[in-house]
């Protein structure tokens, strides 16, 4: 029974990443939207907390990343980008989703 | 305030206008916009600020096509037509962010004390020498 966890709060501003990255089991997936999507610059404590995490997919929506100027080469290592054909198929993937507010 | 009304004379106060948020999760950062822009009639000695997550707002590159909201980045580096040339951006925010000054776009204004030379409008201060900055405005609107 796996999870697809939505995530859309900055990481600087809220836990709600952070929470949600503690409570992910393995085979579970993390998916960054809207402002979360700063979660996967690197070089920043969020981005290592997300690598640091094995078990888990990281994700992040390439549109949110596009309209603030994140391009690939900022963000950290393990993050794939996926568009909103990849979100729904995320989505179908999972037994369910949890959104992180 | 009571001064200008009563006497027609200028009454010019130091404005600072702080942006702590990102743009477009919230609206804060484009109602900020809107307010500075208004506020540019008045003719009043404006700054920006930006912390926190405020400086997300002058990333290059912001493309949102894709999520259906007007992208409003290129109104900043119009804001020098309006005479607010002092925007002050927070070394520390951008450091934990993994952001430098590479990051930001490019935004300047044309000095019209100096022959109309072209200059930067971006400060970048660190969080004491914000903190000066803030200490010394008449009025602070926070956004």
């Amino acid at each position: 029974m796996s999870i697809l966890h939505t995530v859309n709060k900055s990481p600087f501003e809220k836990q709600s990443l952070s929470s949600c990255v503690a409570h992910a089991s393995h085979g579970d997936a993390v998916l960054m939207i809207e402002d979360a999507v700063y979660g996967a610059v690197s070089g920043t404590a969020a981005a290592a907390q997300l690598e640091e995490n094995k078990n888990i997919s990281i994700y992040a929506l390439g549109p949110d990343l596009n309209a603030r100027g994140l391009g690939e080469a900022k963000l950290a290592e393990g993050v794939n980008v996926v568009d909103y054909n990849g979100f729904v198929e995320l989505a179908v993937e999972h037994d369910k989703t949890q959104s992180w507010l | 305030m009571n001064d200008m009304a009563d006497t027609g004379e200028q009454t010019i106060k130091k404005f600072l206008y702080v942006n702590r948020k990102a743009p477009y999760g919230t609206i804060y950062a484009l109602e900020s916009l809107e307010v500075v822009l208004i506020g540019a009639a008045f003719e009043q000695d404006v700054s920006l600020a930006f912390l926190d997550d405020g400086v997300f707002q002058l990333m290059k590159g912001q493309d949102t096509a894709d999520i259906g909201v007007k992208n409003f980045s290129p109104t900043y580096r119009a804001l020098g037509d309006f005479e607010v040339t002092k925007l002050f951006v927070e070394k520390e925010s951008l450091e934990e962010r993994g952001l430098s000054e590479d990051d930001l776009m490019e935004i300047t204004y044309e000095d019209e004390d100096d022959d109309w030379e072209e200059k930067p409008s971006i400060h970048l201060v660190n969080r004491s020498e914000l903190a000066a900055v803030m200490a010394e405005q008449d009025v602070i609107l926070s956004f």
